[in-house]
């Protein structure tokens, strides 16, 4: 390996890079362009759930219930309907997500101290969104049930009695319960490997389609050298794209940063190692740069989008899928990064991550580096 | 003109399939994309991993325990003894939250003193933290309900021996029926989006560098001096892959219906008549796309910038509802979104043209524009 043969083909591949102003400038500004639309875009956060009342009792105290969901900022009352077409119908149209129907008797039954079952109709489409409106409503009902039996109670002249054993929620982390504190540290480490993978993964089946490889092969140019220096030359992007990430996910965003910026620089860079040299390899492997492209998008995106645990949770997969999980890069950087972002936690916790990147980073090299080597020879 | 039309079609079909990176390309993403929505993606809750932290040990303390545990929606992996286990615990991510009970949970119960239990939840995902804070709420909602009523009926027993007449006190129970989706399996939600994903994916990209590579290889030119007119290369480019690409909606069907066993309540007609009508537009951006680029690089870039937004902007995985106001009027934009409601509405809710008609026309409009726009263009670029 020599130092001078390395710094000639990265000054190469940086002429190669500032030449084309455009590709540059999208190479810097479409991560971060990714970063504002999607962080923006992509909230799990369920509130203002569009709800139909069928009222069938019309009473006060139906009316009272109303008041319930009417008052709560989860649910966002479309109307008050009589019958359950119009619901039937909201629900087919995406219109709604919920309706509410207080059977006829409900006042009678409730006043009586019966049991005065309300209806929730619920479009289970979105199981996601279908729990969390259904955990919502439950809540609701269930209060307010309490309150209800407390008021009979206090009429009666017995005691109020609060719920014996209270469920105190301490939420840690992430208290106000935001997703985008959850999606935007997994979605930088996305964007970077997107990014990573398209920047590399042309670089050399260019060289072979435009007929340069030959002119590279006549010179003493050793793979290790062409490998190391190319990727050289996209990790400087590559920085400066993850510089300008983080930076926007704290300071549009408001994202906490618990942890130590330097740990997250060092995770960063380690990681942007191992996926440039990826792109490398599938650059080295395919035939055309529509093949290097598609394979790089395919082995990036999907997997990084997919198998991270950036919004799918990993445990939550059958063990086959977990076992393969292990072998996709994004999975520790994101860990990684929720660990260094929301919990704040340091090395002695990550440092296993951590490792898995640079050996993965290491293989990758020495992969790439042998397939070089063939095509060369 | 249809003999010139069935040469090119033919040459297409001996260029896509000639290469056998090319035919694994063509069908290993969509096959990809069907196991991991249907196997991996799991939102569903329903082992939520907790640790237990009993600072009572009372028979009261293990019958709450055992609530947890015979709800069916919890695992209990973790026994910490210390504050520092549970910060551990929660740090290393091993539980999904950590129930605490605390001393004298037992003898403040049994003297009616309310108590709490503690239930602190790992909030780093907000939405697996809510689904589950609200389960441990509910099962001790549950468990204060049972024990509630049972010291009442003591009490009424020990007051009056001889007529046991229950409090009658009224309670607002929540009967929940959920539609379409009864068992709330996200499989059920994803695997149908998937269709609407992988149409576009394969057609949009293909048709653009079909035609581009003619460019950058200079066949083009061969191809110009020959009869052939605009109006045949065109159809002759795009025609394969509508036909891979409802063939891609056939197979991924009946993949979802015989091995997920995700139900189709809606007409399988209709289904493919959409997704022809979804084609005009995929296949009408592809062709634009290969209008503005010169070389298959550009026309890659292009398509990712085309089509990553209208995958993340579709409500395949983040419903669009959530959105930001603006951006909810973006995704009005997208043609993607509108096929997915159809799928979604053809798989799950077994709906038809009545519901469907709004999205239909959409992208009847998109279509028709699309490819006209991109024909016109195309026309141009060649002469």
């Amino acid at each position: 390996m020599s130092y001078r043969r390395l710094r000639a083909v990265f000054i190469k591949e940086l002429h190669h890079i500032t030449r084309d102003a455009l590709s540059l400038g999208m190479a810097l500004a479409v991560p971060v362009m990714m970063l504002l639309l999607y962080g923006y875009a992509l909230s799990l956060d369920v509130d203002r759930v569009p709800t139909l009342v069928y009222d069938q009792d019309g009473t006060s105290a139906s009316r009272d219930l109303v008041k319930q969901f009417q008052g709560s900022r989860f649910f966002d009352i479309r109307g008050i309907v009589d019958g359950y077409a119009p619901i039937q119908r909201g629900i087919d149209s995406n219109k709604i997500l919920m309706g509410v129907v207080i059977p006829r008797g409900y006042s009678q039954d409730a006043a009586a101290g019966r049991e005065a079952p309300v209806q929730l109709l619920l479009d289970g489409s979105d199981s996601n969104t279908a729990s969390i409106v259904l955990g919502y409503a439950e809540t609701l009902v269930r209060n307010y049930s309490l309150q209800l039996r407390n008021q009979m109670q206090n009429s009666r002249g017995g005691q109020p009695s609060p719920p014996l054993v209270d469920a105190r929620l301490r939420v840690w982390y992430n208290s106000s319960l935001e997703s985008k504190n959850y999606v935007v540290p997994g979605l930088i480490a996305v964007i970077l490997q997107i990014i990573a993978a398209l920047l590399t993964s042309l670089t050399i089946a260019r060289e072979w389609e435009m007929g340069t490889m030959e002119q590279l092969l006549s010179t003493p140019l050793r793979p290790a050298e062409m490998v190391l220096g190319k990727m050289l030359a996209y990790f400087v992007i590559g920085v400066a794209d993850a510089a300008m990430a983080v930076l926007v996910g704290i300071l549009v965003f408001g994202v906490p940063l618990r942890g130590s910026i330097p740990l997250m620089a060092v995770s960063l860079c380690v990681f942007l190692v191992g996926v440039l040299f990826w792109g490398i390899f599938v650059s080295a492997a395919a035939k055309t740069q529509l093949q290097a492209y598609q394979m790089g998008l395919l082995s990036s995106f999907l997997p990084a989008f997919l198998l991270s645990g950036f919004v799918y949770e990993i445990q939550t997969m059958p063990p086959v899928i977990q076992v393969v999980t292990y072998i996709v890069p994004a999975r520790y950087v994101v860990r990684l990064m929720k660990g260094i972002f929301l919990k704040g936690v340091g090395i002695q916790m990550l440092w296993g991550e951590l490792g898995f990147l640079a050996l993965y980073a290491t293989i990758i090299f020495l992969l790439a580096k042998r397939k070089v080597n063939q095509k060369l020879a | 003109m249809w003999e010139r039309i069935g040469v090119i079609l033919r040459k297409e079909f001996i260029q896509a399939l000639r290469d056998p990176r090319m035919r694994v390309l063509l069908f290993l993403p969509p096959v990809i994309q069907l196991l991991v929505f249907g196997f991996a993606v799991n939102m569903d809750v329903d082992h939520a991993r907790i640790a237990w932290m009993d600072m009572d040990r009372t028979p009261m303390s293990r019958e709450l325990r055992a609530r947890f545990e015979g709800s069916g929606r919890f695992d209990i992996v973790a026994l910490p003894a210390n504050e520092q286990d549970v910060q551990e615990v929660l740090d290393r991510g091993d539980a999904q939250a950590v129930i605490r009970v605390l001393p004298d949970f037992e003898r403040d119960v049994r003297r009616g003193r309310p108590t709490q239990v503690q239930i602190l939840i790992d909030g780093t995902n907000s939405n697996t933290a809510s689904i589950v804070g609200s389960y441990a709420g509910q099962v001790i909602a549950g468990f204060s309900g049972a024990v509630t009523l049972a010291q009442q009926n003591a009490r009424i027993l020990t007051r009056s021996p001889a007529s046991p007449v229950a409090l009658m006190l009224p309670s607002v129970p929540a009967k929940t029926r959920v539609w379409f989706n009864p068992d709330l399996h996200s499989r059920n939600y994803f695997v149908p989006g998937v269709v609407a994903n992988i149409i576009m994916m394969v057609t949009l990209m293909l048709t653009a560098l079909a035609i581009v590579r003619e460019k950058e290889i200079g066949t083009m030119e061969q191809l110009m001096v020959t009869p052939i007119r605009p109006i045949e290369l065109m159809l002759g480019k795009t025609l394969p892959f509508a036909i891979v690409g409802l063939l891609d909606v056939v197979l991924i069907t009946s993949v979802a219906l015989l091995v997920f066993h995700i139900p189709m309540n809606g007409s399988p007609l209709l289904l493919l008549f959409c997704s022809a009508l979804f084609l005009m537009t995929s296949l009408g951006a592809g062709l634009f796309l290969s209008t503005i680029s010169h070389t298959q690089q550009q026309a890659m870039m292009a398509n990712f910038f085309f089509s990553t937004p209208a995958f993340m902007l579709s409500g395949f995985a983040f419903p669009i509802r959530n959105m930001p106001v603006a951006v909810q009027w973006l995704t009005y934009l997208n043609p993607l979104r509108y096929f997915m409601e159809i799928v979604r509405g053809i798989f799950l809710k077994g709906v038809g043209v009545s519901v469907l008609w709004p999205q239909m026309v959409a992208l009847v409009i998109y279509g028709v524009t699309v490819l006209a726009l991109s024909a016109a263009r195309f026309h141009k670029t060649l002469e």
